[in-house]
């Protein structure tokens, strides 16, 4: 009980990890994280093998690691493209989720007013029309606006379907904060926009990150709207890309898994970067 | 989910509200016996700027849509022009006597149920491992969660390169002698519905724990320490206490993970497309929606089915509400993730 004698109010806290737990934890997790990643390895893996590897051993590992695949797709100007245009819709989509979200979320969470109730509920109403029913109309609208394979067709709807849960996860956050708080700012002098300048962003800021993650994204991943939306190559996003690289090059198959390990790559980077912020937001929505 | 459960400032508001009127927001506030929560400013203007951008975005691309999908529902329209062609009900009989549409409703069901049964336990059961004190525990984590975060394209692209009948499943199985086992994972009928729940599976149990074990960190230390003390041992504890501690978060997941597999349509059109998908068995009602909507030129018929997806979705959500949900928006632990 060194331990619990040295970090007294840790072991307090916590009596029953100051066990250490059982080697069986570690080996489940192990297999867990195995079954998950494999396809995934098999994806990475495959693109530095060739194709008469994969044929004569589709579930071999490399014999010798051949680079040109990736190379091959790095040096493609049809995957950078890719590469900025869904940069381009996930950053906007995100700066303005976290923006309009934000602002609609302290509306309603702080102001009272007639219909908060309405307006609250419509947004969360919103969770129940997913994409998969509006598309078809969504896209007539899109086309009508004259916004068919531009980025913008993508972006705004993307916002649009954002928010429901941008909104419903930011209001508890902002719910949270003390009225105190506001109070002393009022003292200050601070009117209620500039608390909301001032203080309420940074308060909020763990459910900002968690929204902002969540709609970039999906945002990055999306398939459905950019189908709709995006006939043009030119306009394509990473998603639409490398479907049309893997039918394009359908006997290629080392070149198509390549392709494939680096579109995922920026999603992944993004994601372990925040992922403690991410449990650490959907806790305090959970909590409500 | 909050429409789900009461709307939780609606009770600090109201003392407010009648408090409050005439009191100036800009007098410094010398608070009286009863005067709490924020004041009230004149702030129609205010709320026009904060609310009034994202009200219009989201009234303009998901709410109008979807009306429009009502509305264009009733007509027989290529998707060119006005919609002039009236023909009332008629898409909606042909969509409800289509056995295609059947098929797909029943293999929408499939994975809706068997999503349930084996995500759940699976799910549950990694995050209550996972949840105490691990070396590498956020490396653990994160790589569960890896599926979920990919793409589709990227998932789907990936499994039916390894599923092939030539593909590097059924060569490991011939590598380790099962290769009895080997077979036609993505075309056979018999089979290939399994195969796509499998990769369902794959694909969104990471979603599931990662929401599990947020709940988890909410149920406070006193309470497992209380019956530690108690003597409860550790399973016990996980059965009668964190379970039932658990049933909220649970109940969120279930109903996210039903609406999210009546709507299934990336994995199923990027692996098997639009054609397969109904030789192979695994049509769903969105590859439906597309197949005969868009892609046929019938937008009319295609809104038609978009709105039956919502009518179910709505009805199973409705009843899920009125029997699942409903103790949820007494309780105190009421919450969800969304």
């Amino acid at each position: 009980m060194a331990i619990a004698a040295t970090i007294p109010s840790r072991a307090r806290r916590r009596p029953a990890s100051t066990h250490r737990p059982p080697l069986t934890i570690y080996f489940f997790a192990l297999v867990v994280i195995g079954l998950m990643l494999a396809p995934v390895a098999y994806i990475i893996l495959g693109g530095f093998r060739n194709n008469s590897e994969i044929t004569v051993d589709p579930s071999g590992l490399p014999g010798t690691w051949h680079w040109s695949n990736y190379v091959d797709v790095l040096t493609s100007r049809s995957f950078w493209a890719q590469v900025g245009n869904s940069g381009i819709a996930a950053i906007a989509t995100t700066a303005f989720v976290v923006v309009l979200g934000l602002m609609a979320a302290y509306a309603l969470s702080r102001y009272s007013f007639r219909g908060r109730g309405a307006v609250y509920a419509l947004f969360t109403a919103g969770l129940m029309f997913p994409l998969t029913v509006a598309i078809t109309p969504l896209y007539i609208l899109v086309r009508t606006l004259g916004l068919t394979n531009s980025l913008a067709g993508v972006i705004v709807p993307q916002i649009a379907f954002a928010l429901p849960m941008t909104i419903i996860i930011l209001v508890p956050f902002l719910s949270a904060i003390p009225n105190e708080l506001q109070e002393a700012a009022a003292i200050d002098g601070l009117g209620r926009l500039g608390f909301f300048w001032r203080m309420v962003i940074r308060l909020s800021l763990p459910g900002v990150i968690t929204v902002g993650i969540l709609a970039f994204i999906a945002s990055w991943n999306a398939y459905m709207l950019p189908l709709f939306i995006l006939n043009n190559e030119a306009a394509y996003t990473l998603p639409l890309g490398t479907q049309a690289f893997a039918s394009q090059y359908a006997v290629d198959t080392a070149k198509v898994l390549a392709f494939t390990s680096l579109s995922m790559i920026p999603a992944l980077i993004f994601f372990s970067l925040f992922e403690r912020r991410i449990v650490g937001g959907l806790t305090g929505a959970v909590k409500g | 989910m909050a429409f789900l459960r009461e709307h939780p400032q609606a009770t600090e508001a109201e003392p407010a509200n009648h408090d409050q009127t005439g009191v100036s927001a800009t007098a410094p506030a010398p608070a009286g016996p009863g005067r709490r929560g924020p004041s009230l400013w004149p702030a129609r203007g205010e709320l026009a700027i904060l609310i009034g951008p994202a009200l219009i975005v989201f009234v303009a691309f998901v709410i109008l849509p979807v009306a429009l999908a009502a509305y264009y529902g009733f007509f027989s329209w290529s998707g060119y022009g006005a919609a002039t062609d009236f023909i009332g009900l008629r898409n909606y009989v042909t969509i409800l006597t289509d056995p295609d549409f059947h098929e797909a409703l029943s293999h929408n069901a499939f994975i809706v149920i068997m999503s349930l049964v084996i995500q759940g336990p699976i799910a549950l059961g990694v995050a209550l491992l996972l949840n105490r004190k691990l070396r590498f525990q956020s490396v653990i984590r994160v790589l569960i969660f890896v599926p979920y975060v990919i793409s589709e394209v990227v998932v789907g692209l990936g499994w039916s390169l390894m599923l092939q009948s030539n593909g590097a499943l059924n060569g490991l199985l011939y590598k380790v002698g099962l290769g009895a086992l080997a077979t036609d994972w993505l075309s056979d009928p018999a089979i290939a519905i399994w195969t796509l729940l499998a990769i369902v599976t794959w694909k969104y149990v990471g979603f599931a724990v990662i929401l599990f074990l947020a709940g988890l960190q909410g149920i406070p230390d006193e309470v497992t320490e209380a019956a530690t003390i108690d003597g409860a041992g550790y399973w016990q504890i996980q059965r009668h206490i964190v379970l039932p501690l658990m049933g909220p978060t649970i109940r969120i997941w279930a109903f996210l993970s039903i609406i999210g597999s009546l709507q299934l349509f990336d994995l199923v059109w990027i692996i098997w497309g639009q054609y397969v998908a109904s030789t192979a068995g695994t049509s769903t009602m969105a590859t439906y929606m597309v197949a005969n909507g868009r892609d046929a030129g019938s937008y009319g018929y295609g809104s038609a089915v978009a709105v039956v997806i919502f009518l179910i979705s709505l009805i199973v959500a409705l009843f899920y509400q009125r029997f699942v949900l409903r103790r949820d928006t007494a309780g105190a632990l009421t919450g969800g993730k969304n």
